[in-house]
């Protein structure tokens, strides 16, 4: 039984008084480039999915509480969650700075594109 | 090629008290190359290897297995054998593989124990008594032999059900296919994997692959913890860490790997004789030969590793079959596990080439994977032998998610995802 945390208004309780609801910090890139999306770009949007034996990060959202969507990092192979953050932002540092292959690999391009900007 | 099982052999070994018996495969070191590898050695692997070397001369082969052959997803389903599917491409690959099971424990000499007991699929609502009625509408026209029947008839065929009209969701009919059924899954595991070895097939367990090694987009070979072994063709077929194997090779999948759960009660006299899957309430259950009840549900609703699942989604499976089958409300569970599952997003296996030469896939079997083993195999194996997908598994190549081919059963099979 997970026990989950909700960062927006504090509600603790187990995993069915909460939503879990796939993969994180996913970016749909029709909203940023309608007209140049190509199917590849599409389907990496819809179906290819982060599925690391390891840290992971995912949405949830606090079903029985206040309702809210956020973000969890939570370990797949001991189950144990690292965090609990709000859904506009990113992992805390010390969390992100151990994400590993194509996590770590997306969490780089994203902050290297936030700095740029 | 190993001495025949038969009721001769039987009794022969009886007067030796049974110490004579052979080894079912070897335990061969890994040589340095290999014609063609297959990773994992679940019954899908198993079968895949099997059919190589018999139906395509590939004898100088190699199945590598991280753990014990059948250890994982092939050991841990409700052995279910069906195959009335909505979609044309899957019933032809399941009805493949429901055929082939006919005769299988001839072909590979080895009691595989299929049991045609008939799979009724429960109709707990207008919506899903209409999703059946099409289901069996399309499989009428594949020429299945499947048929929907009425309250009574499956009161007739599951006397324990509970045939309240007036509970919560009650029986309006069910879709039934008499020859569906089960089997017994290690077994159909240790078949294939002693039909390979007789044919040459190298079977190495204990063996991890830790790297996939590539020249120029093309497979030269693997890494493993048994050492590094040459190859210009792997085949992986690793189920709930396809994405992890595939991620040696830079090839990202559109998989995710999720817990699914079953249990087992204590052993009782026969009771149920068919398989029921009611897919409303989300449980499906069954009666072993030992007489204990196999009983699954759907899967844990977020990504897991572990092997061990949620109680939350045992509780629920549980609660949906007492409220079917009154009777088994104080039966004691004896056992209950998980295995990982490779779910994709249209509920559909992926069968085929990949963006690296060389390397090809057989994944995404998600909840149901045991009944299609032989087929999956048979159809992989003529895959990776000639290059191309064989005509069946062709719409289930890697590629539909970027072309936008999908064969969607998330809903349509009514499976309990």
């Amino acid at each position: 039984m997970l026990i989950v945390t909700c960062p927006v208004c504090g509600a603790k309780g187990d995993e069915t008084d909460f939503h879990a609801a796939g993969q994180a910090h996913v970016r749909r890139p029709a909203t940023h480039d309608p007209v140049n999306i190509s199917d590849e770009e599409q389907r990496d949007y819809l179906f290819i999915r982060h599925n690391p034996k390891g840290l992971h990060f995912e949405r949830w959202r606090c079903d029985r509480g206040c309702g809210k969507w956020f973000h969890a990092a939570r370990d797949t192979m001991t189950m144990e969650f690292k965090a609990f953050y709000k859904i506009t932002d990113l992992p805390p540092p010390e969390v992100m700075a151990e994400a590993k292959g194509s996590w770590a690999e997306y969490f780089a391009s994203r902050t290297s594109m936030e700095s740029k900007a | 090629m190993k001495p025949r099982y038969s009721v001769f052999s039987l009794a022969r070994n009886a007067m030796n008290y049974h110490k004579d018996w052979e080894r079912a495969w070897r335990s061969p070191n890994p040589k340095t190359e290999y014609d063609a590898v297959i990773v994992g050695a679940g019954g899908h692997g198993l079968a895949t290897a099997y059919y190589l070397a018999k139906n395509h001369k590939m004898t100088n082969i190699a199945v590598v297995e991280k753990g014990w052959l059948g250890g994982g997803n092939t050991g841990r389903n409700t052995t279910i054998i069906r195959s009335n599917y909505l979609q044309d491409p899957s019933i032809a690959i399941y009805e493949l593989a429901r055929s082939l099971y006919e005769t299988l424990a001839q072909d590979l000499n080895y009691n595989v124990m299929f049991s045609p007991r008939g799979v009724v699929m429960l109709c707990q609502t207008q919506h899903e008594f209409r999703a059946f009625q099409r289901t069996a509408h399309a499989n009428r026209l594949a020429g299945l032999d499947c048929r929907m029947i009425t309250p009574s008839e499956v009161k007739d065929i599951v006397p324990i059900i509970n045939d309240d009209p007036n509970c919560r969701y009650p029986i309006l009919g069910a879709y039934y296919q008499p020859r569906g059924g089960t089997g017994r899954h290690d077994a159909v595991a240790w078949g294939y994997a002693r039909g390979a070895d007789s044919l040459g097939v190298d079977i190495i367990q204990n063996c991890e692959v830790t790297g996939i090694t590539r020249d120029g987009g093309k497979v030269t070979g693997l890494e493993t913890t048994r050492g590094t072994i040459r190859t210009k063709k792997i085949g992986v077929v690793t189920a709930g860490h396809v994405s992890t194997v595939m991620d040696m090779a830079g090839v990202r999948m559109p998989i995710e790997s999720q817990c699914l759960q079953a249990l087992v009660s204590e052993p009782i006299k026969p009771v149920i004789d068919c398989v029921v899957m009611a897919n409303t309430v989300h449980g499906y259950m069954s009666q072993s030969d030992k007489g204990e009840l196999v009983i699954g549900g759907g899967t844990d609703p977020y990504n897991n590793y572990s092997q061990r699942g949620s109680f939350p989604a045992l509780e629920h499976t549980v609660t949906a079959l007492v409220e079917t089958f009154p009777i088994i409300s104080r039966l004691r569970m004896l056992r209950m596990w998980g295995g990982i599952v490779d779910m994709t997003g249209d509920r559909s296996p992926i069968i085929g080439k990949t963006p690296v030469d060389g390397l090809f896939v057989n994944c995404g079997w998600g909840t149901g994977g045991f009944k299609a083993i032989p087929g999956s195999g048979w159809v992989f194996a003529d895959t990776i032998a000639n290059d191309r997908p064989h005509p069946i598994a062709e719409p289930f190549g890697l590629n539909r998610f970027a072309e936008g081919r999908f064969i969607d059963e998330s809903v349509a099979a009514a499976v309990a995802h």
